[in-house]
């Protein structure tokens, strides 16, 4: 049996529930950080998976550049979090 | 082969992705996270995106996962304090609402059929290869790649300045 679009394209649904189910479920912030790059990650695997299956880069051009701004987000996110937990002692988002 | 390759890689980046949110321990989640990134980096392999799939294992697990740890060994965040969520029933509506939501797009995705204008048979020559993606990325997406290292300078020193001590 072969692996089709939708295949890749129901793994990356799952993938982005799970994250979505993380930012709902945990309190501690840096899992909801992670939560978040799993989501960003599921959309970059739906951009390869319709540039592979409609035969043109463009899909993975644009997951560069996601990818740039995910780190972006990290590193300003992780310093955020680091300023307030100076403030708070703690990273808990109640 | 690629069929059995694509069940185990997809298995393995979804039970990495669930332990990471269904784990008290903050250390073991970022590094199931890292386990997730790592079975991604080998669906991209699948869909022949060899250039993306270092990139991603470089910047990922190289850069953003270590940059993770760093901070939460830093700020000894080991253990999640489980049991004392100030919402009730906070867990079961999150789980319901996340599932009902991977329902709709699951539906979506079964509705949706075959790509329109999909073209026909086999990947052109050299698809994916560092060649091809540099040529694009410094001719059609010359703009938005010098927009990204501006947006790369302006986090650096917006780090900078978060992360200062307050004098």
């Amino acid at each position: 049996m072969t692996v089709g679009l939708a295949h890749y394209l129901f793994v990356s649904a799952v993938l982005f529930s799970l994250g979505v189910v993380g930012v709902m479920v945990r309190r501690n912030a840096i899992i909801i950080f992670m939560s978040i790059e799993l989501m960003l990650n599921a959309v970059n695997l739906t951009f390869v998976a319709f540039g592979r299956f409609l035969h043109t880069l463009d899909g993975q051009l644009f997951v560069f550049f996601v990818m740039v701004v995910a780190a972006a987000e990290a590193v300003v996110g992780l310093a955020i979090i680091i300023s307030v937990f100076r403030l708070r002692e703690s990273v808990d988002v109640d | 082969m690629a069929a059995v390759a694509f069940y185990l890689v997809s298995a393995v980046a979804i039970a990495c992705a669930a332990l990471v949110i269904f784990q008290p321990n903050v250390v073991y989640s970022a590094l199931f996270l890292i386990g997730s990134l790592l079975a991604l980096a080998g669906l991209f392999l699948l869909l022949n995106a060899q250039f993306i799939a270092i990139v991603h294992i470089i910047v990922y697990v190289g850069a953003i996962m270590v940059l993770f740890l760093f901070v939460i060994m830093l700020l000894d965040l080991g253990r999640d304090p489980a049991g004392t969520e100030q919402l009730p029933y906070q867990r079961g509506l999150g789980i319901g609402l996340g599932v009902l939501f991977l329902a709709e797009l699951a539906l979506m995705v079964s509705f949706g059929g075959d790509l329109a204008g999909a073209p026909e048979g086999p990947l052109p020559a050299a698809f994916g290869y560092t060649e091809v993606l540099g040529r694009m990325l410094f001719t059609t997406y010359l703009f938005p790649f010098e927009a990204t290292s501006i947006l790369l300078f302006v986090a650096a020193i917006g780090a900078v300045v978060l992360g200062k001590r307050r004098g």
